[in-house]
């Protein structure tokens, strides 16, 4: 193994294993999920949902829940000094933009591991929606991982840390989210499963990824700078 | 040091603006479909374009910024971005307006180039309280400068994606500039193209120079070591 590879290791490693012995992120992650469901149930007042509908209300809630996490992704680095000592390892520092995105993507995968069939058991009239799904849903992580990770870690090193995920966050997510809904939504149609323009919007989730996740890898040292 | 070539700029801005004004108003033909209104098209186009290639302008200073890590490459940035902001909400408004005049509402989801223009700004938006979020000056300028590299790849993917939500459902209503113009309003809409990027270069100019000026003088003050502010009379009746 190379170094960074190690180091790649290492970090991931770490990070699942203090999530696992806190459990900070991901159960609030899950609550909040099906809470928000609730609250669309009476907040539409639909028992049953399809279609675009369907399709809004599961991504507002998945993206809302990632925030959560995205939120406390660099926490931990910034109160017990894990930003010194990465700057201190004799390691690639874009390694920890990579690690922290490969934790953030097991965070979300886990989160709508949860998520997904409670809403379909909520509102779903059947599951047929939910191989396809796993596509949308894996490229969606990968973007909004590659954007979170990035804004994550420049907004806990300032004043307003809570604040400043949501705030630049969202908009920046918004191309992610009118391509992930509009792949979601022929996916939910009561007529059944349809696929219509899905490989279009996939390729729009693609490309979103490939753009973010390769600016991030380039910019990241810049941020670890002192 | 910023405020050099200051004048010439902003004389060449006036004449280019009164030529396209007078062009607009006595030279290019009244459109047949929509008449008078179509005269905001020269104004709310080149708004647009010129805030986008602002947008371009600032996302290459933070990159000049961070290869050479010189703080003069992020106050271009800075204030370039700081600029098209303020020529985006003229462009979100002109647009409303014209939206207004030829559809009848305000605000047109439809329309994917206003919408992509909403989002755009919105992002940009938050540039100011992510910025003046973080204490430290370097790391400041840093941060502020991977946010605007960051925004300059979403704009053309945001317009992408914006695009093809709404392509095949609706049509675009205008044609493009180049698309079938008649050549008087070509050569009008060129004109006003020219003159709104002078007045982005003057206002970006104007606004670096005046900031450098601030900070000379805020090094002034605090090399004399005065308190700052009107002269007190404190200060003088122990002199005399």
């Amino acid at each position: 193994m190379t170094p960074s590879r190690t180091a790649f290791a290492a970090i991931l490693a770490k990070d699942l294993r203090a999530e696992l012995r806190t459990l900070q992120s991901l159960p609030a992650m899950a609550l909040f999920a099906v809470s928000s469901y609730v609250i669309f149930r009476f907040g539409l007042n639909h028992s049953h949902l399809s279609g675009a509908l369907a399709s809004g209300v599961l991504w507002v809630t998945l993206l809302f829940a990632a925030v959560l996490g995205i939120n406390r992704l660099f926490v931990a680095e910034r109160e017990e000094g894990g930003f010194d000592a990465i700057r201190l390892a004799p390691i690639d520092r874009s390694v920890l933009f990579t690690a922290k995105v490969a934790a953030l993507i097991i965070y979300l995968a886990l989160l709508e591991l949860i998520a997904v069939p409670i809403f379909a058991l909520f509102f779903l009239n059947s599951a047929a929606s939910l191989p396809p799904l796993i596509i949308v849903l894996v490229l969606a992580d990968i973007g909004l991982a590659a954007t979170g990770t990035l804004i994550s870690s420049m907004a806990v090193n300032s004043r307003a840390r809570d604040l400043l995920v949501p705030l630049v966050l969202l908009p920046l997510v918004i191309p992610l989210m009118i391509a992930a809904t509009a792949a979601t939504e022929p996916l939910m149609l009561l007529g059944g499963v349809s696929y219509h323009r899905f490989g279009t919007w996939l390729m729009v989730l693609g490309l979103y990824d490939l753009i973010f996740a390769l600016l991030g890898y380039a910019v990241f040292d810049f941020l670890l700078e002192d | 040091m910023y405020g050099k070539g200051l004048r010439p700029l902003s004389i060449a801005t006036v004449v280019m603006w009164a030529i396209t004004l007078s062009l607009v108003f006595f030279y290019a033909p009244i459109e047949a479909d929509q008449g008078f209104l179509q005269k905001i098209f020269y104004l709310h186009v080149p708004l647009a374009i010129i805030a986008l290639c602002g947008y371009v302008i600032g996302g290459i200073f933070a990159i000049l910024h961070l290869r050479k890590d010189d703080p003069r490459w992020d106050a271009y940035s800075y204030v370039s971005i700081h600029i098209s902001v303020i020529f985006t909400v003229g462009g979100l408004l002109t647009g409303a307006i014209w939206a207004k005049g030829s559809w009848g509402h305000w605000w047109v989801w439809n329309e994917p180039t206003l919408v992509s223009f909403l989002i755009v700004f919105l992002l940009y938006a938050t540039y100011y309280p992510f910025r003046y979020a973080i204490e430290d000056r370097q790391r400041q300028a840093r941060y502020a400068s991977v946010f605007a590299i960051t925004a300059g790849a979403f704009v053309p993917l945001n317009f992408l994606a914006v695009r093809a939500s709404a392509s095949l459902v609706h049509p675009r209503v205008f044609a493009t500039a180049e698309g079938g113009l008649p050549t008087s309003m070509l050569v009008t809409f060129l004109c006003a193209l020219v003159s709104m990027g002078l007045l982005w270069a003057t206002l970006v100019k104007f606004e670096l120079s005046a900031k450098s000026a601030q900070g000379q003088l805020k090094r002034l003050r605090r090399a004399l070591d005065a308190p700052v502010g009107p002269p007190s009379s404190r200060i003088a009746p122990e002199v005399q």
